[in-house]
């Protein structure tokens, strides 16, 4: 934000009112403006160069006052704007030859004719300068100025471009003649103009603005010649812009004149220039348009949300300097937008003016009538009920930087940069921004480093997005939202991280098994066993050898788990054992997360494009449903029931079983059904795309013949019916595992706790009398002694049951019968076979 | 003669004595060595635990300067002898203890004579008298009730327990039912002033929690959830769509992470890039547009997102639609106290027909109401994509001044219609960060302490619940 000082008591009596400090900041705020710093030049000087030269200085006091950036004609003390017009006569001439092309094609001039400078407005002029090229110049990359002094060069004047070692000149404050080569290594050291440099620096030609004489007005955007600079004495200036960017150089022209034509004899005008193309077109600068807008007082009503009566508001435009007129013709109102005012470029531009005029802390609060049903979005919910239990599983949760540095991700974790699909950033300013992760490990282990003084274990995980490229999507990378943990202790903890694998799996309703479940397998097995898969299999280099586990889940790879390896550790400055955990959970969701990454603007050439066949549908419907018959206000009434807290007819998306009962229902409903009627509006703004909506799982229209289902006639037909069908097979495989299971002989193993009376107790003689324990489907396993403190062991003693025949109740009694040994029997653990 | 049966004598000669006995003498009359008495007087004071005698004659020998502690002694701190005589011997008759047991069995006096001036002999003797609680028998308060005690007697477990009551039940034993041992134990007393013992659990991450609230409220408000799970954006979805020119200095790469590899997207939807281009360069949809020559070279560039805003670009199509998003976004700015180069941002966004500044207000009213922050000013502001635009300011009690708590606008008509929404649509918007209330509301004043691993765990273990109203 540009910041102008502006001398108080001036802008007061240009107010035409005088405010108390507080009021004056409560006014600026309801401008958009902040009251950044009251001060004097006193002041100022005396902070910025000690007391001692402050002493002759001004006491008056200034207001600094932040602008915002899109409000440039409020860069001057009292902000306004004149309507001047260029003289008659020959105008000057400024030619552009074609060399200037590659380098900086554009420039634009004009004249300050008769000006009278004061030291105040002489500072005023070079600060605006320094202002708008800070600005809209963008550090005059996209624009330049060069003010001369007319009266020291005669034109026409030539912007042309030459190679830097023939431009030679003095430039503005030094004594002696530069080459443009010796500037631009001169300069390297200059505070200011440095920052400039690269603009030109690597160019061929370097733009360049000579008099008739050969004289050099300027080398832009670097510096000017000393030969023409503005003086106190100057009273014709001639002001170039030259530029990248044609437009904004007349926008910039417009304001430097637009500023000072105040000081020429005649105020408020300014002489023209002429500019004279390579193609030999001429021009006349400056353009100065006044532009004229036309717009009704409705429009900004509506938009503000206010009742104001026309005129009311072109009195409201007008006091915020875009004169306005009432035409007459209905509400309409005409706006003279001029030159200094290049922010207004729509009409809601107006209406924000108006709006500020009236006060935006005057409007009255109002409440959007939009019906809305919310939605979560399936993975973050997902995340959300995740995160939860695993922090009731003991885990605390760590959040890190999606972005990290090559070597975490590569080098620390014993992995090529190569592997790991990461994507680069081309410009960071720390080691630390160069990738954005590829994995949360890394973030997990710096979390430990950083907290080693905490008492062990520590135990951490992280829900969160990585990044990998994706050559499918349109941008070539895409996020995954993954799930990991660390164990950090005196002991590697396998076994902890290995339940939290099992609570997690337990969370996300998947059983413990192969093909269906979860089950893990060594990662290096996999390596000997199918060599196809090699690539994806081999050792892993982060984990210890023999210590690492893929985690596969109904058959496909999601992530690993293992004890890693002591380089790892130790590259993160780690001195314990730790053991971790790292998976996808997208392949939880469910239902595929929505996968519509692509934008999905609602373009007419995209749909097209993937779906040429699609064709309105025209064919008679079947209106019976699930519902009943849709034709019918019965049916209608039970669907509009249906649909009373429903988006969709499915999920939280529109999906085919939208369209097909969309199709299914004759005519629009009444509004006797406002459910049925706003889910109907809102499936009608989908029917352009219908054809890649998601399939419907569920059959809400019945058919009435049945040999013809599609009703779309899309492309995929004979892919989605080959998916019914596998579906079908799916189906009808898992009902058939599903009736062979009661067939099979349900068993338990039970895990029991006996424990003995006192630690005088005969251990091996109570083992022996449990073992002595005969059943039928009863079969004993492993047993050991465990302690229990004071010297006493209890012994546990594992079982297989078979669940018709032997139940814990009878194995409890039979235990319990050699009371002289058996204190009591506990189950310790309980699990289906 | 075992330790117990001298700690039995000791006590008894204790009783059957007036006033007091003498620890030598009577180990000289029991003719046990004088350090087996002594442990028999250390077992009975370890029956009250107040009692560290030990550490009070060397305080009171410090504080009179009758030794001194050399820390920086070879092998570790030693204690020297300052004085070659103690002559006051009044002070050495005041290292003649008499600590109470006031509370308990016994009264024992405990006479130290620190003999200071012979250097090898240090003897201990005590002057034992009965406490207010005196017993011949030894019974140590109990710490806690255990099963055992509720059972009936210590020894005996819930099996028999469960016979006995069987038994009771069926009437065929005459015993009465007395439960609980504990009736006739003494408890040691809690200390209350003492903390528990901190439960074992995980920890959620204040950021975390503070956006589990976030969300919350814009559900509670209708707002469906974006997907937003896409850091890498293209800078046409990142800016060109929200008709932000391609010099604005937003583009610059001192704000933006532009990404090296993958380095451009390629694809694009083609009908609606050229309209934007056509809105940029030359304008329409009654703008005039920012009349610049547009480059699809610069839209391709791929980058960090750097705000969630595209994301509600792409989801606006779907009309009279409330939604929101809280995710990460990244610029590559200069790092402080305050700043990251990559934060949470918090977004709301409501389309639909008609919508007008006020709604946009009254919207936030009640957003900020749900935060507790009930009053709300709006300064103009200004922001390449919205028109109007509103800084939101709330009145920080604490800090009795305007505070900025967020960023607010209306959607631009050259960013909505090129996507082709209705005319009559109209989009309201506003955003803040997740972090700055988060700092607020968990008193942290270094981000660093907050996100990223430099994280203080200690902070996560300790923090309360969020509720932001509050």
């Amino acid at each position: 934000m540009p910041t102008v000082g502006v001398k108080r008591d001036l802008l007061f009596k240009a107010l035409g009112k005088t405010y108390t400090d507080v009021e004056f900041d409560e006014l600026c705020f309801e401008y958009g403006l902040e009251l950044d710093e009251i001060t004097s030049e006193k002041e100022i000087i005396s902070r910025e160069q000690g007391d001692s030269k402050a002493s002759g200085a001004s006491d008056v006091i200034l207001y600094k006052i932040d602008v915002p950036a899109n409000r440039y004609d409020l860069l001057l003390e009292a902000p306004r704007y004149r309507r001047v017009s260029p003289l008659s006569g020959e105008p000057q001439k400024l030619i552009i030859t074609e060399e200037t092309a590659a380098v900086r094609p554009h420039a634009v001039a004009a004249v300050l004719r008769n000006i009278t400078f004061t030291q105040e407005r002489y500072d005023s002029f070079i600060e605006l300068q320094e202002k708008l090229h800070q600005n809209i110049c963008r550090k005059r990359s996209l624009v330049a100025i060069g003010t001369h002094d007319l009266d020291t060069v005669s034109g026409p004047f030539t912007y042309t471009a030459k190679p830097p070692a023939e431009i030679s000149f003095k430039p503005l404050n030094q004594t002696k003649e530069y080459t443009a080569t010796q500037l631009m290594s001169l300069y390297k050291t200059d505070s200011h103009l440095r920052h400039y440099l690269h603009i030109i620096e690597d160019k061929p030609l370097y733009p360049v603005i000579y008099d008739r004489n050969g004289i050099v007005l300027s080398m832009p955007p670097i510096i000017n010649g000393d030969h023409s600079k503005i003086t106190l004495k100057t009273k014709n200036v001639f002001v170039e812009c030259t530029a990248t960017d044609l437009t904004k150089a007349k926008i910039v022209l417009d304001m430097m004149v637009t500023m000072f034509s105040e000081y020429c004899s005649q105020p408020f005008t300014v002489e023209e220039a002429e500019v004279v193309y390579p193609d030999g077109k001429t021009c006349k600068y400056p353009e100065l348009a006044y532009r004229k807008e036309k717009l009704s007082s409705d429009f900004v009503n509506r938009k503000v949300g206010i009742n104001e009566s026309t005129e009311t508001i072109a009195r409201l435009l007008t006091k915020m300097c875009l004169r306005s007129e009432v035409t007459g013709v209905g509400d309409e109102i005409e706006v003279e937008i001029p030159p200094t005012r290049s922010d207004v470029i729509h009409a809601c531009d107006i209406m924000e003016d108006a709006a500020m005029a009236y006060g935006f802390n005057n409007i009255p609060y109002t409440t959007p009538r939009t019906y809305t049903v919310a939605n979560q979005f399936p993975l973050n919910k997902l995340t959300e009920l995740l995160r939860q239990d695993l922090a009731a599983a003991g885990f605390t949760e760590a959040l890190n930087f999606a972005l990290c540095s090559t070597e975490d991700i590569s080098d620390k974790l014993g992995k090529k940069i190569s592997e790991t699909r990461a994507v680069h950033i081309a410009n960071p300013k720390t080691a630390e921004f160069q990738v954005a992760r590829t994995t949360l490990l890394p973030g997990l282990l710096k979390t430990l480093a950083a907290n080693r003084k905490m008492p062990l274990p520590l135990k951490l995980f992280e829900i969160s997005d990585v990044v990998l490229k994706d050559d499918t999507k349109d941008v070539g990378a895409r996020n995954s939202r993954r799930f990991c943990a660390v164990y950090y202790n005196k002991s590697p903890g396998f076994e902890v991280i290995h339940g939290l694998l099992d609570r997690t799996m337990q969370l996300l309703e998947v059983k413990s098994e192969r093909g269906d479940g979860y089950h893990i397998q060594a990662a290096e097995e996999i390596d000997l066993k199918c060599s196809p898969f090699k690539y994806f299999f081999k050792v892993d280099s982060t984990f210890f050898p023999g210590r690492c586990a893929e985690i596969f889940v109904g058959g496909k790879s999601v992530g690993r788990l293992g004890v890693l390896h002591p380089d790892v550790i130790t590259r993160f400055e780690l001195t314990m054992p730790c053991s971790a955990v790292e998976m996808d959970i997208e392949p939880f969701l469910g239902h595929p997360a929505e996968t519509t990454r692509t934008h999905d603007v609602p373009l007419h050439e995209v749909i097209k494009h993937h779906f040429p066949s699609q064709v309105p549908n025209s064919r008679p419907t079947s209106t019976k449903t699930v519902f009943g018959d849709v034709s019918s206000a019965a049916g209608l009434k039970a669907l509009d029931d249906f649909l009373a807290d429903k988006s969709y007819m499915e999920g939280f998306e529109a999906t085919q079983a939208d369209t097909t009962m969309f199709d299914a229902i004759p005519s629009a409903p009444s509004s006797t059904f406002p459910h049925l009627l706003r889910w109907y509006n809102h499936v009608k703004s989908f029917l352009r795309e219908r054809a890649n909506l998601p399939s419907a799982k569920s059959p809400f229209v019945l058919e009435e013949d049945d040999d013809d289902i599609d009703l779309f006639g899309s492309d995929d037909e004979e892919d989605s019916a080959e998916v019914e069908k596998l579906k079908e097979q799916r189906l009808a495989e898992y009902a058939a595992k599903k009736s062979k299971k009661p067939a099979l002989i349900a068993k338990s193993s039970i895990l029991l706790d006996v424990k003995p009376w006192d630690d005088e107790t005969d251990m091996a003689k109570m083992e022996e009398c449990v073992r002595s324990v005969k059943m039928e489907g009863l079969l004993w396993g492993q047993s050991k002694m465990v302690p229990v403190g004071y010297g006493i062991k209890k012994l546990q003693i594992g079982c297989v049951v078979e669940d018709e025949k032997v139940g814990t109740d009878l194995l409890e009694e039979a235990i319990t019968a050699f009371e002289e040994y058996v204190q009591s029997v506990d189950v310790a653990a309980f699990n289906k076979v | 003669m075992s330790d117990a049966g001298v700690l039995e004598t000791l006590l008894r000669r204790i009783e059957a004595a007036d006033g007091g006995v003498d620890s030598l003498e009577t180990a000289s009359v029991l003719g046990v060595d004088h350090q087996v008495l002594v442990g028999a007087v250390k077992s009975l004071l370890a029956l009250e635990d107040k009692l560290s005698f030990g550490k009070i004659g060397f305080s009171k020998a410090m504080s009179n300067k009758w030794i001194k502690v050399d820390k920086t002694h070879e092998g570790g701190p030693r204690i020297f002898r300052s004085v070659e005589n103690i002559e006051d011997q009044g002070a050495v008759e005041g290292l003649l203890w008499l600590l109470s047991t006031s509370q308990h069995e016994l009264w024992i006096i405990i006479e130290t004579a620190i003999q200071l001036t012979t250097t090898r002999w240090t003897v201990k003797s005590y002057w034992i008298t009965k406490g207010s609680c005196f017993s011949t028998t030894i019974t140590k308060p109990e710490t806690e009730l255990t099963p055992e005690m509720i059972a009936n007697d210590g020894g005996r477990d819930l099996r028999l327990r469960r016979r006995e009551t069987s038994a009771l039940k069926k009437g065929t034993s005459a015993k009465t039912w007395t439960l609980g041992s504990w009736k006739e134990k003494k408890f040691k007393p809690y200390n209350f002033e003492a903390l528990g013992v901190a439960p074992d659990c995980g920890h959620l991450h204040p950021l975390m929690k503070v956006r589990t609230q976030f969300r919350q409220i814009f559900l509670e408000m209708g707002f469906t959830e974006m997907p937003t799970n896409n850091f890498i954006e293209s800078s046409f979805w990142n800016f060109d769509s929200l008709f932000q020119p391609q010099q604005h200095p937003a583009r610059d790469a001192h704000d933006t992470f532009f990404i090296s590899d993958p380095a451009l997207a390629h694809e694009f939807p083609l009908e609606y890039l050229e309209r934007v281009k056509k809105i940029h360069s030359e304008g329409g949809y009654g703008s005039q547009g920012y009349k610049y020559d547009w480059k699809i070279e610069e839209a391709q560039k791929n980058i960090l997102r750097t705000h969630t805003t595209a994301v509600s670009a792409r989801m606006l199509y779907k009309l009279a639609q409330q939604y929101f998003s809280i995710d990460r976004v990244f610029r590559n700015e200069t790092l402080d106290a305050t700043h990251l180069a990559e934060f949470h941002q918090i977004e709301g966004v409501v389309a639909d027909r008609g919508l007008t500044l006020g709604d946009l207000m009254g919207t936030l009213h009640q957003f900020f109401t749900k935060l507790g922050i009930t009053k709300l000013r709006f300064k103009p502001a200004y922001n390449p994509y919205t028109e109007p635009s509103m800084e939101v300011f709330s009145y920080h009690e604490g800090l009795k001044k305007w505070v900025e708590v967020g960023n607010s606008g209306v959607f631009r008509p050259e960013m909505l219609l090129p996507m082709g929404l209705p005319e009559d649509v109209t989009v309201i918007a506003w955003g803040l960060s997740l972090e700055r209330p988060t700092m607020i509301k968990y008193g942290i004043n270094n981000i660093r302490e907050l996100v990223g691993h430099k994280v203080n765990l200690q902070m996560v273990y300790d923090g309360p619940i969020c509720r932001l109203e509050s």
